[in-house]
């Protein structure tokens, strides 16, 4: 049986966070329910530790990518095979883990990320902007990677060792998805997208504000420039 | 020509910004490595300031004839420039290390509480 960590990064989702841990252990008991908990200033750890998540408590506020990273060195450094995140606000939904799984237990994929837009005819459909900034991610992102994504903005995804192990080392730190799936690609990790459901936020507000979209957009377009100039250990010779 | 009170004035306050980072390090409210820059702004300032024909000669080559000591600006606003690039580089490579220590402590504590308290 291989382990499976969840790495669930949570920021003042006390209202949410319970939920989300109760659903992955709903879909499988024997996963280790990893939230890390990005220095709230609610509950939001003892929320998540009374529902049986493991809590792994940043001193101060590192953001998004710093926070998830540190649930990637956990999964590293305590030996699980097989890692997959989730936000901590509900909007993942547990139950569709087994379509991100499959292509990792198979051993066809490193790296599965959890796309709305893999099926055209799938229900989400998000404000023409932010339709507009996901598309264009998404294209830059598969010029430079060298395969086709659809969805580079997704945080619901799947790794295996390989990728566990890269994300450990090398993970933006702040609006961290879109650059960490061209990091993977050019690191050599196998890279399949599932399409997935989505719910809409249960409680919080997305850390993406419209006055932050401008920042987002531009910090993504250098932070992707300067990757695809970077030299990545490419992990071919590393993987089993 | 520079006007010899332009040429006592950058005299003075390279003087002045030498003498202030010399304390500072002496007083170990500046570590060597970042002095180090302002000191190097301020010992060129003082020379081209002092120097008053090698600052005509280098105005000359860069086609400043009107007003030699507009070339002390320049020079003092590009190490500027540098001082504030090399801050940023630094600020950069703390922010890293403080995210790295800020990961290391949450793990750490997690095993630490995990220790103490052994399930079953």
């Amino acid at each position: 049986m291989t382990r499976v960590a969840a790495i669930v990064p949570a920021w003042n989702e006390s209202g949410a966070i319970g939920a989300v841990v109760d659903e992955i252990l709903a879909f499988d008991s024997g996963t280790t329910v990893v939230v890390i908990d990005d220095a709230s200033s609610d509950d939001t750890a003892e929320v998540a530790e009374r529902h049986g998540a493991l809590v792994l408590r940043l001193p101060f506020n590192v953001g998004i990518g710093g926070a998830v990273q540190t649930g990637f060195r956990y999964a590293r450094d305590e030996g699980y095979e097989v890692a997959v995140r989730l936000d901590g606000d509900g909007q993942h939904v547990a139950s569709e883990l087994g379509k991100l799984l499959g292509p990792i237990r198979a051993g066809n994929a490193d790296f599965v990320v959890g796309s709305r837009f893999v099926d055209p005819g799938g229900g989400y459909r998000p404000p023409f902007a932010r339709r507009m900034g996901i598309r264009v991610f998404a294209r830059l992102v598969s010029l430079l990677g060298g395969q086709k994504v659809t969805d580079t903005t997704s945080g619901f995804t799947a790794l295996s060792r390989a990728g566990i192990e890269l994300f450990a080392v090398e993970y933006p730190h702040d609006y961290p998805e879109v650059e960490a799936t061209l990091v993977a690609l050019r690191s050599g990790l196998r890279l399949s997208q599932v399409q997935v459901e989505m719910r809409e936020r249960q409680a919080g507000t997305s850390s993406i504000t419209f006055v932050r979209s401008l920042y987002y957009i531009v910090k993504v377009m250098l932070a992707l420039l300067v990757a695809s100039l970077r030299r990545y250990p490419h992990l071919e010779a590393a993987r089993r | 020509m520079t006007p010899v009170r332009a040429s006592i004035a950058g005299a003075v306050a390279s003087l002045i910004l030498i003498l202030v980072v010399v304390e500072l390090v002496r007083g170990r409210r500046l570590k060597e490595r970042y002095a180090l820059l302002w000191l190097v702004t301020g010992i060129v300032l003082l020379v081209l300031s002092l120097w008053r024909e090698g600052l005509n000669t280098i105005a000359g080559w860069l086609g400043v004839t009107s007003y030699p000591p507009a070339v002390l600006f320049a020079v003092a606003t590009l190490f500027i420039f540098l001082v504030l690039l090399h801050y940023s580089t630094v600020i950069s490579r703390l922010t890293d290390e403080n995210v790295d220590l800020a990961q290391r402590i949450a793990l750490l504590e997690e095993r630490l509480s995990r220790e103490r308290q052994p399930e079953g």
